[in-house]
Parts: structure tokens; C-alpha cells; sequence
């Protein structure tokens, strides 16, 4: 179980999209995992050939929890399920991502239960339809006959099943997968409407939940970094004019909004002044050799996550713009990946939209700065010796002091300043 | 299109984007502020609302479109 986030402690498996014996590649989605802040696509790590599947759908479970075994492409075919191994001779194990991920306390490892018959599917032959279902229904699995193929249970087994009158439980163990607990599906709070793109309406549990991860990483923050401030108005004239060129030429669905400009000079920046892209994890800074800006979105009713846009120095405003539009749809409905959500290297929040003109941040860690824009405001402007009126924004940098100084943070929002001047470079 | 479809068709892109506005929106009154959309809010409801009409709006005429009766006039004008 990944650690999505410095911020979460267990996760519940939703959905397997793989099985035993299937090649999955690097950056393949393959499972998706319900944390207290989203439902989250978890992307693969390794290629390979799936060997075993461990956590069976609907198990919460501590992160750093074995979820599957993965053989890589370079590691020799065992036959699967020879006999159990013990873990230290594990081979590569598949999930998370790249990033360092201090946050995550070193959990228990789940030693991998005794290999079941080669006959036996180490998932339950469910569909995610069907699991939505009997997670909805209260249908505890263990006792639903499966009338599809291979026995597989389907939407309609699931249904009957909840009408049936509640008998006990057969005697007989199920030929799934065993979980600890009873078959988990009643335990488990899953937003099934995520699942069917609907948009997430938070209950007030899973608002609770998201309030106290928020309340955890920001205390730790507070608790263990020592920030400084820093903030500057800059000139968003020319950015502002250059936006506006571009929309008027374009059709409504490649329009572009300005804090595209905003997050893409805040990552060239931080390709200029590294000290403010990384980690600091145990005792030390580790500038990261991507930019990935995470995106600080508020959803209205309650509550903040801040995905990453995947190396933005290197892409076009267009294609920031496109990913932009895809993660705001996607936290409103809940949905996110695994990378998306792990790998920031640093963070942007504008709160210019609640017409706040600084903002004075938090740093998200294991991150060390995090970049805050105001409201665009149109102010009085002195420059060349004349006079004028300009609209304005003020860029602020939270840092940690453990990992730069003053003097490099004020040479970060000078860059994010001067590259905000040429717009049609960015 | 008639004033009750455009107003149909605009609060049904509004329930799209702010699926957890349950309260009755007031014609009269800012959009932006009733239902706290952001500008990437707002650009999704102007995409939206070309995807149903056809209705190319440009970034000058946003602050017609503030209400849901101004969404409906300035509908209506650019529709004939």
C-alpha cells in the first residue's frame, strides 16, 4: 500500500484491475485505493508479470502493506504459487512511485499467505460493478454464489443475495482469497458513486476524515519546519495582455487561464534555484531531477489536495492547461492517481480567486517551499521614472530554512518574476 | 431555444460542475459567489454551455453571463 501522501495512514482496496499472470509495464494503473482524501488509480512501478494478489478487494489496510508480488521482467519465471516463500526473498515488490517518502512510518509487512492452489485465482471473480453493489448493499461475498463465467459474481448475484434472507454463513471457508476480517465488504465505506464518475458528494465522515489528515501533515509541518517568508509584487502586465491576445484567437475549448502562467514560471524557477525542489528527508535535502508542481485545489465542500502536474518546466502552456482542466475534474470527482498524488516536488497555491491578495503558506512535507499567488489587482505603478496603473500579483514563498537560505529564496521569486515578464516564452 | 430551456440547459451544466450546490440558486444574484466558482468553474460552464448551443462566447462578454438571468439574456441575443 503506497504511501499517497504525507498525510495517510491506511488505504482500502477498491478494485483490482489486474490478476495473476498479467504483464503490466511502468506507470500502468492497477488497482484503486480509497484513502480518507480521494479515491486514488494506483500506478505500477516495475514491469513485469503479476505473481500473487495479497490484499483482497475491500481490505483497509496500513500503508507499507505487501499488495501484490510482481515479477520483474529480468527475474526468473517461478512457477506461481510453488511454495511460500519467506519475505526477505521476495522479488521486487510492485506499487508506489520515485518519490522518497520519509512520511510513510516503515509499517508491517504482511507476509504473504501461503500460496493457494494454482486452480484458485488469488482474487475474488468479481466485477467492480458487482463489488460496488455488495459494498452498497451490505452483501457479505463470502456467501454469494456467482453464476457467471468461471463462477464469477456479478451485479445480479449480488442483488439476489441481498434479498435472500440473511443465513449464516456456510461452514465451509470460501474459496476466495481469505482476509483477516470476514469477508470486508460490509465494513467498508467505499464512495461508489467515484467509481461511476458521479461526482463525490462528501459525507460528513469522510469530511471528518479529510480534516484530520489535513490537520496531521500541517501540524507536522509547523512542527518540523522552520519556515521563512518571503513575497514580492510583480507586474503582470505583459502577461496579462499576452493571455488575453492568445484567447481571443482561440475557441473557448483551448482558452487559457492565467494561473497556467503562474505555475509554469514557478517551475522554471525552480529549475533555476534547485534548493527549492525536493525533499528534505532524513536530516537532508534531495533536490528532485523533475519538476513536478503540485496544485493546491479546494473543493467546496471542505478540504484541500494539492495533485502534481507532471514535469511542467518541459511542457507548453497549452498542454499545462489541458492537464489543469483534467485534475480540477478529477479531484471534484474524487478521482486521482497514485503518482499525481505522491510525487510534488514542490506546490503552488492562488488563493487570488477568494480575492486575497498574500498568502502566507504552509509547506506541504516532505516538501521544502511552497509558492502562494494572491489576487491579480490593478495598482499604481511606478517604473522608468513614470507613472501608470498595472495589474499586479503578489507572489509569496514559504521555505524551509533547513534546506536554502533568504538570499536563494529571493533569487527564486526574482526568477518567477522576470520569466512573468516574457510570457510567450513560457 | 426558449428562456425556460436556456435556463433548463444552464442550471443543468451548473449541477455538472458544482454537483454539491443543493441549495436554489437565485436568478437575480452573482453565480460566482452563490455557488463558489472559480475561474476554472466558470471556463467549464462557458465550454459547457457552447458544447449545448453552439454559442461561441468570448472572454469580454464572462461578466454578462454573472447571474443566471444574465446568462439567459445574453443566451438569448447571441442565439437569434
Amino acid at each position: 500500500m503506497p504511501a499517497l501522501g504525507a498525510d495517510m495512514e491506511v488505504g482500502t482496496i477498491l478494485e483490482w484491475l489486474v490478476k495473476p499472470g498479467d504483464a503490466v509495464k511502468r506507470g500502468d494503473i492497477v488497482a484503486v485505493v480509497d484513502t480518507e482524501k480521494a479515491t486514488v488509480e494506483v500506478e505500477v512501478f516495475e514491469s513485469g508479470i503479476v505473481q500473487q494478489i495479497f490484499v483482497p478487494l475491500g481490505e483497509k489496510v496500513p500503508i507499507g502493506t505487501v499488495l501484490a508480488l510482481i515479477r520483474t521482467d529480468g527475474e526468473i519465471a517461478a512457477p506461481p504459487a510453488a511454495k511460500p516463500e519467506p519475505v526477505a526473498a521476495l522479488p521486487k515488490i510492485a506499487p508506489v512511485s520515485t518519490t522518497p517518502r520519509p512520511a510513510a512510518p516503515t509499517t508491517v509487512q504482511r507476509a504473504p499467505r501461503p500460496a493457494m492452489p494454482p486452480t484458485v485465482p488469488g482474487r475474488l471473480r468479481i466485477s467492480p460493478l458487482a463489488m460496488r453493489r455488495a459494498v452498497e448493499l451490505k452483501v457479505d461475498l463470502s456467501i454469494v454464489k456467482g453464476t457467471g463465467p468461471h463462477g464469477a459474481i456479478s451485479r445480479a448475484d449480488v442483488e439476489k443475495a441481498s434479498k435472500a434472507p440473511k443465513a449464516a454463513p456456510p461452514p465451509a471457508p470460501s474459496p476466495v482469497e481469505k482476509a483477516p476480517e470476514p469477508a470486508a465488504a460490509p465494513a467498508v465505506e467505499v464512495p461508489s458513486a467515484v467509481r461511476e464518475r458521479k461526482p463525490a458528494v462528501a459525507s460528513e465522515e469522510r469530511r471528518a476524515a479529510m480534516r484530520k489528515v489535513i490537520a496531521a501533515a500541517m501540524a507536522r509541518s509547523k512542527r518540523e519546519i522552520p519556515h521563512y517568508y518571503l513575497g514580492t509584487r510583480i507586474d503582470m502586465s505583459r502577461a496579462m495582455a499576452w493571455l488575453q491576445a492568445q484567447n481571443l484567437k482561440r475557441p473557448v475549448t483551448e482558452r487559457l487561464l492565467y494561473s497556467v502562467l503562474l505555475v509554469k514560471a514557478t517551475a522554471l524557477a525552480a529549475r533555476e534555484i534547485p534548493e527549492m525542489n525536493g525533499f528534505w528527508v532524513d536530516g537532508a535535502f534531495k533536490p528532485a531531477d523533475a519538476v513536478h508542481v503540485g496544485v493546491a485545489i479546494s473543493l467546496r465542500q471542505g478540504g484541500l489536495i494539492a495533485p502534481a502536474i507532471h514535469d511542467i518546466d518541459r511542457k507548453r502552456p497549452d498542454e499545462i492547461m489541458v492537464n489543469l482542466r483534467d485534475l480540477v475534474k478529477r479531484v471534484r470527482a474524487g478521482m486521482l492517481r497514485s503518482s499525481e498524488i505522491a510525487d510534488a516536488t514542490i506546490t503552488v497555491t492562488s488563493l487570488g480567486e477568494e480575492g486575497v491578495e498574500t498568502v502566507f503558506g504552509i509547506i506541504y512535507p516532505p516538501q521544502v517551499a511552497l509558492v502562494g499567488f494572491g489576487k491579480i489587482t490593478e495598482e499604481v505603478w511606478a517604473a522608468d521614472g513614470m507613472i501608470g496603473a498595472k495589474p499586479t500579483v503578489v507572489a509569496t514563498l514559504a521555505a524551509d530554512h533547513r534546506a536554502s537560505d533568504g538570499h536563494r529564496g529571493g533569487l527564486f521569486l526574482a526568477a518567477i518574476q522576470r520569466l512573468l515578464q516574457e510570457p510567450e516564452k513560457l | 431555444m426558449t428562456d425556460d430551456e436556456i435556463k433548463t440547459m444552464v442550471l443543468r451544466e451548473l449541477k455538472n460542475i458544482a454537483p454539491e450546490f443543493e441549495s436554489e440558486i437565485d436568478p437575480a444574484l452573482d453565480l460566482r459567489e452563490q455557488i463558489d466558482l472559480d475561474s476554472m468553474d466558470m471556463l467549464n460552464l462557458v465550454i459547457a454551455i457552447h458544447e449545448a448551443t453552439g454559442v461561441d462566447i468570448p472572454e469580454a462578454d464572462y461578466p454578462q453571463m454573472s447571474s443566471l438571468n444574465g446568462c439567459v439574456s445574453y443566451l438569448r441575443s447571441r442565439m437569434k
